[in-house]
């Protein structure tokens, strides 16, 4: 019997499992894959937004700005990397110069801070690679890049280091109301008891609503696709790059990642299923707006290309509420851009203000919000890194040349909370595979690590879960 | 630990192998050698197939075979080997700082270095093709890997992308090991791998090759299902209608090689666009005094041969440089002409004795063709060729005697004849 329930493993539901295990409660986390932050929070633009998109007065514009306050704070408890690098809202006409006038106007109605037009001569100064034709733009220097998967994985890492459970595999076919709460059942016949629950699933919370007869929640799928360069050709821009929205959208977005390779996208398609293709047409159409934006994006220096789907209500606004029907239940559904910049706002919001009215909160003194970076081991001197390897030697072996990650490294991922269980877990705790040979020599050997760990023979290695096998059998 | 060396060789593969050989026999006998993987030897441990050494030894030799000629000659000469140490950072100042799980992260002082970090393949990722992102995609030399040194089949039915050799080459092994290979697609109009293996590894086998084709389309969820290979036109752009598609559990990608220069960049040396490598004279020096490359890192061989042969040439230069100290120089640019993706060396020091050998690569499939070198007006050398295919590399001598008085830049370009 838990105090909570938390449904759906990304960025959302992350912070709020780690925001409740700030106080004595018996805490889990349901997610219906092998592995956490497999939906929206693993591949999304990363942006921590400064808050003048959003419409005064909405959910979006109050914890869009909040968040951006936190999220430094949180990163640094979290040991996730977080970057300032400012936002800027570029105009390639006179029409999109006075929108960006509302833009700004909204910005300071949301309360955003330090925003700025600035000049033709101001943008090209500040991005060398701007494209000739761009006018000006709308400076927003509180915008921000954070990585989101790492930000979901550190929260729930987190938070199962302060008690939280995790549940991987648990994929909700059916949730019934019993004497003192609800149970939640999977499609595999596991059972789990909580008085409370908060569904965070993302793309899936419509459905979870439904299953409280909530059937006003309606959340639709949106598809993204982006292109990654290299980290050779990570100073093509420093800040992150809008183009000004117009009624036919936003356009996609050129920007550096924390990591210092560079993203551009993503595309918007709506669409029924939430898969993960990309297209010959979704990256043609990234690559032209990509090279509107800027003078010839070097786009030699691509190393990878994907898609990921994120939700969207059909409110236009975040779901932060509490069921209309079940007492003790709580959506955040249709959290979509800036649900990231968000999210720490949200957690703190739905535990304190939501959670609150449901059970007893009360202080949890032992709670330690403080995590060891996963890349802990990079930022040291070569002093402290010589100490360690010292101590583990698999510290002084890289596994990754790409992007220098050590064998410790991996050996930490596939031990720690939340488990790296396969190539793709691995890569995202570790970058082991994201660089430039897109793991064609790593592979091999992050694969025979986690059979080692595992104590599983080599061919059940899985890329990502099940199915996702990278071997068919020995040789001859 | 000892910290200062003569000579630091990063990489214990064909190049770095035979350029220790060739400096010690020129004199330098403090050399140490740094190689990432367990044992030296390089790609050549996982190439298991013949066809090695016919230009050096003229003999088939396999991969593995060739590899130990020279690891024997840099053991008889107990030349030094770091192995499981992997590079982290080069300086100009020559200063390489190192990591391994004995002496943890150290720097190395080298009077000079030698850059023999070989090449990596193009990954499906660099192509922006279309389609999901499940497992049983690999490169070719990830898929050599599995099957040859871990002795794991990578999947059972397989369509290749690139009939670059690694990929012709697996081809055949996957074939020999029982799974099926169902198509090589090649969006050029010719192959960039070798005749012979074109041959031996796929008409031998009854593998078709699709030339002007490409895959548009990967499918799979957890694992790949399918591709769609599509006609591309002479823009290699996929044509409407063209479109034929494969059930197939894996791709395999052998579509280029990239020299692995991310030390020479940041040590500041001049790199060449065209080759992904280093700028260097003749002596395989680069723009940093004391610092040579050789081999795949510094432009991509069609066979380990060529790589010892320059390999070799780096050794002896780098020696000289450690005993005989800095000489004046005096350079002229060799830049490529028509018809020609690029020339190495990409200058030529006319003070020093010998006659130059030029390595070019030609942009397209010609027949009945000269190829030229001048400068100027005035042609240096001249020949004619029946066939000159991008896939494998062109060389011209340049005689000292025809050196001596070039002023300017020396240009080489390839015309057809009757053209």
């Amino acid at each position: 019997m838990f105090d909570v329930i938390v449904i759906g493993g990304g960025v959302i539901g992350g912070l709020v499992l780690r925001e409740l295990t700030k106080y004595k409660l018996r805490v889990c986390l349901l997610e219906k894959e092998h592995d956490v932050c497999m939906g929206a929070s693993k591949a999304n633009s990363g942006i921590v937004h400064a808050g003048y998109d959003a419409s005064v007065g909405s959910l979006k514009a109050k914890f869009n700005v909040a968040g951006n306050l936190m999220m430094e704070g949180v990163c640094a408890e979290l040991g996730v990397k977080f970057r300032r690098n400012g936002s800027l809202v570029v105009a390639f006409s006179k029409e999109e110069m006075e929108t960006l006038s509302a833009l700004k106007e909204r910005g300071e109605k949301n309360g955003v801070s330090g925003l700025e037009i600035i000049n033709q001569a101001r943008l090209r100064e500040m991005e060398k690679n701007i494209s000739d034709e761009a006018l000006g733009a709308l400076y927003a220097p509180t915008g921000g890049i954070v990585c989101p998967y790492e930000l979901a994985i550190a929260s729930i890492g987190n938070a199962m280091d302060n008690g939280a459970k995790l549940y991987t595999d648990f994929n909700v076919s059916a949730i019934e109301k019993t004497e003192n709460g609800y149970v939640v059942k999977s499609d595999d016949g596991q059972e789990v008891y909580a008085k409370t629950i908060i569904n965070c699933a993302g793309l899936y919370s419509g459905k979870i609503a439904k299953m409280f007869g909530d059937n006003d929640i309606e959340v639709g799928a949106r598809k993204g696709e982006y292109i990654l360069l290299d980290r050779e050709s990570g100073d093509f821009v420093s800040h992150t790059l809008f183009f000004t929205p117009t009624q036919k959208g936003k356009g996609i977005l050129v920007t550096q990642t924390v990591d210092n390779n560079i993203l551009l996208g993503p595309t918007a398609e709506e669409q029924e299923h939430a898969d993960t293709e990309t297209s010959a047409n979704g990256l043609s159409f990234v690559i032209e707006k990509a090279s509107k934006m800027t003078k010839r994006p070097p786009l030699f220096n691509t190393i990878t290309s994907f898609a990921g789907v994120r939700a969207y209500s059909s409110r236009h606004d975040f779901i932060i509420e509490n069921s209309k029907n079940a007492k003790g239940v709580i959506h955040c559904a249709g959290i979509e851009s800036p649900g990231l910049t968000a999210s720490p706002a949200i957690a703190k919001y739905v535990v304190e203000e939501l959670v609150s009215k449901w059970v007893v909160l009360e202080s949890n003194e032992a709670f330690n919000g403080n995590r060891k970076p996963d890349y802990f081991f990079k930022n040291l001197s070569m002093e402290e890194k010589n100490e360690i390897i010292k101590k583990d030697p698999s510290y002084g072996k890289i596994v990754c040349r790409c992007e220098q990650v050590t064998e410790g490294e991996i050996l930490r991922a596939i031990r720690e909370n939340p488990p790296a269980k396969d190539i793709d877990g691995v890569k995202r705790r570790t970058r082991s595979g994201m660089g430039r040979c897109q793991g064609g020599f790593c592979q091999p050997y992050v694969a025979e690590l986690i059979a080692k760990e595992q104590g599983i023979a080599l061919e059940e290695v899985t890329k990502n879960g099940k199915g996702a096998y990278l071997l068919t059998g020995v040789t001859k | 630990m000892k910290t200062n060396y003569d000579l630091v060789i990063i990489g214990g593969g064909p190049a770095g192998l035979a350029a220790a050989i060739s400096a010690y026999d020129n004199g330098v006998k403090d050399i140490l050698i740094l190689e990432r993987e367990e044992k030296t030897g390089g790609i050549l441990n996982q190439c298991i197939h013949n066809g090695f050494g016919l230009t050096r030894f003229k003999e088939s030799l396999s991969g593995p075979e060739y590899a130990a000629r020279f690891i024997v000659g840099v053991r008889e000469r107990n030349i030094e080997v770091l192995t499981k140490t992997t590079v982290l950072s080069l300086s100009k100042d020559k200063k390489i700082t190192a990591i391994n799980t004995q002496d943890g992260i150290f720097t190395l002082q080298a009077k000079a270095v030698i850059l023999a970090m070989g090449c990596r393949e193009r990954s499906r990722g660099a192509l922006n093709i279309a389609g999901t992102r499940p497992a049983g995609i690999y490169s070719a030399g990830t898929a050599q890997k599995y099957v040859n040194i871990k002795g794991y089949m990578p999947g059972k039915r397989v369509v290749i992308l690139g009939s670059g050799d690694i990929g012709l080459i697996m081809a055949r092994r996957m074939t020999l090991e029982g799974a099926k290979v169902l198509a090589v697609c090649e969006i050029m109009p010719y192959s960039s791998g070798l005749k012979r293996n074109i041959a031996q590894c796929l008409d031998d086998f009854n593998i078709p090759l699709y030339l002007n084709h490409t895959i548009t389309k990967i499918e799979g969820d957890k694992r790949v299902t399918g591709v769609v290979v599509s006609k591309v036109d002479e823009n290699k752009k996929p044509i409407a209608g063209t479109e034929m598609h494969f059930d197939c559990d894996t791709v395999l990608f052998s579509v280029g090689l990239i020299p692995e220069n991310e030390l020479t960049k940041g040590a500041g040396i001049e790199l060449s666009h065209r080759t992904r490598g280093a700028v260097v004279s003749q002596t395989r020096e680069t723009s940093e005094e004391g610092i040579f490359a050789c081999g795949n890192v510094l432009q991509v061989h069609d066979l380990v041969d060529f790589v010892s042969e320059e390999a070799e040439m780096a050794g002896m230069y780098a020696a000289k440089y450690i005993l005989d100290g800095k000489q004046t120089q005096n350079y002229v640019n060799v830049i490529n002409g028509k018809n020609v993706s690029y020339v190495c060396p990409q200058r030529i020091d006319k003070n020093l004795d010998g006659n130059v050998k030029l390595f070019f690569r030609v942009t397209n499939t010609f027949k009945d063709c000269t190829i030229t070198a001048k400068c100027g007006d005035k042609i240096l050398m001249q020949k004619k060729k029946k066939i000159a295919v991008p896939g494998e590399m062109e060389t011209l001598m340049l005689l000292k005697t025809k050196l001596l008085d070039v002023e300017g830049d020396i240009e080489v370009s390839l015309e057809v004849q009757n053209d």
